[in-house]
């Protein structure tokens, strides 16, 4: 008997498939305006933004569900929620 | 067997089965501190408090997040405990079956109590043979011996079948009643009984972060699953036999595995019963036999896995006379279930003792009188 004895899902990126269909409005970062802070990479909600210092952001458009947190957030005004082409 | 003294004591059911698990040495024991608890927590929350057992003993708000609780504990690879009764098992009634469903090697005393209404404390058995299609292997000790033998049995065979045991003992009549019964020494119980695995297959590690219990990603393997559930009660059987052995070998009394047998060889009659009363059933079963009647005994010591193939051994019998301890709208459970391996016309079901009413050893022997004439059916007394 092993792990199998139950059945168990391990932690995968997307397991619960591409999110980032479900968006109807996308993040657009200017980054001439980004300001490096950071702030909108803590505040998502799908842990999509990477963010390091010296590097500004980039989002992963497969799993952002475009909940416009991030441009809310934004203290420069630098993200900015554009309609999904259909 | 080594000579290494026993201690020749007197316990109530309930502090037998304390020294028990104290022995066994669990990690968690959780438990609700409020009726209808016993003193079987409370003995073992003593034996923490004064240092004599190394556990964490988790006092909670419900016997829903007792058994959650040693439940997590469980699935992180703890030795788990907990205790309940009556209606307490019943709020535990959703957890049983999850604890069950993700094979938690948990051990759980049930004091068997009546449920109401109306408000009731004495002996029954309908609490613990509602949990018996939940997953759980169902065991009842018919001593205060027992009890305790039957206890430390139930975490070697939890451990190794990876299903959770549910130690039955009548209310009152074992709970709270002293016997005398011998406490095996501490280093034979550990032989018997190591520590449970660090390498236990059990999902929750630090660092290995996976879900169990989400959503199937397809149906057909939560049915797998549940098909594995039947397949490890039918290989625990084998075990239950192999465990009581060994504890036999070992500490010195084995009871015959799924059963225990008295008589039956030339038996054209044979009573059917299980938990404390068997022994007035034994002692009736007795007296027939000396005014001439051929009369044997089988007692059920496990109801989950259901020892099919032990009561198969019946076949042989002219009648079978199983008596309940409990009700249901379709008659006794054991009844049922012992005429689903025999068929209806070999077995008579007398229901009797319900809502903690006494019955003795001459009740037995009335109660089988009756039941006989009765040839089939349900018999209430």
């Amino acid at each position: 008997m092993g792990l199998e004895l139950i059945p168990i899902s391990r932690p995968a990126p997307g397991s619960g498939g591409l999110t980032g269909t479900w968006r109807t409005l996308k993040p657009l970062v200017d980054l001439a305006k980004c300001i490096d802070c950071g702030i909108c990479w803590l505040y998502c909600p799908e842990a999509v933004i990477d963010w390091e210092k010296g590097k500004k952001i980039s989002i992963d458009y497969a799993y952002c569900k475009g909940c416009g947190i991030c441009a809310h957030e934004c203290p420069v005004k630098a993200i900015e929620m554009a309609p999904e082409e259909t | 067997m080594r000579q290494l003294a026993s201690l020749k004591t007197a316990l109530t059911g309930n502090y037998a089965v304390a020294y028990a698990v104290k022995m066994a040495k669990p990690h968690v024991i959780a438990a609700y501190p409020i009726t209808p608890q016993t003193t079987i927590v409370e003995k073992l929350s003593e034996f923490v408090a004064k240092g004599e057992l190394r556990a964490s003993f988790v006092n909670v708000e419900s016997e829903f997040s007792a058994l959650a609780t040693v439940y997590g504990a469980s699935m992180a690879g703890a030795r788990a405990f907990t205790a309940t009764s009556s209606h307490g098992l019943f709020y535990m009634y959703e957890m049983l079956w999850w604890a069950a469903g993700s094979r938690a090697p948990i051990v759980m005393a049930v004091v068997t109590r009546t449920v109401g209404p109306p408000w009731n404390i004495h002996d029954e058995h309908n609490d613990i043979l509602a949990i018996r299609d939940s997953g759980w292997a169902v065991a009842m000790a018919s001593s205060v011996q027992e009890a305790f033998d039957l206890t430390v049995q139930a975490f070697r065979l939890a451990e190794k079948a990876y299903i959770p045991v549910a130690v039955g003992l009548d209310g009152f009549v074992l709970s709270h009643t002293v016997e005398t019964l011998e406490l095996p020494p501490q280093e034979l119980v550990d032989e018997f009984l190591p520590p449970r695995s660090p390498n236990a297959p059990m999902p929750l590690r630090p660092g290995l972060p996976l879900t169990f219990g989400n959503i199937p990603s397809d149906d057909r393997i939560h049915a797998e699953h549940l098909k594995r559930i039947y397949w490890a009660h039918q290989e625990a059987k084998k075990a239950i036999k192999e465990i009581d052995a060994e504890y036999g070998k070992l500490l010195g009394r084995s009871y015959g595995g799924l059963v225990e047998r008295r008589w039956l060889e030339d038996a054209k009659y044979a009573v059917v019963c299980m938990g404390a009363w068997c022994g007035d059933a034994e002692a009736a079963v007795e007296s027939l036999r000396r005014e001439g009647v051929p009369v044997g005994l089988m007692r059920l010591r496990f109801i989950r896995p259901f020892p099919d193939e032990e009561v198969a051994e019946l076949e042989a019998a002219e009648k079978v006379v199983v008596f309940d301890r409990d009700i249901t709208p379709a008659g006794g459970v054991l009844g049922r279930e012992v005429a689903s391996v025999l068929g209806r016309d070999k077995v008579v079901d007398v229901v009797a003792g319900i809502a903690g009413v006494d019955f003795k050893a001459s009740d037995f022997k009335a109660a089988f009188r009756k039941a006989l004439e009765a040839e089939k059916g349900v018999v209430l007394i």
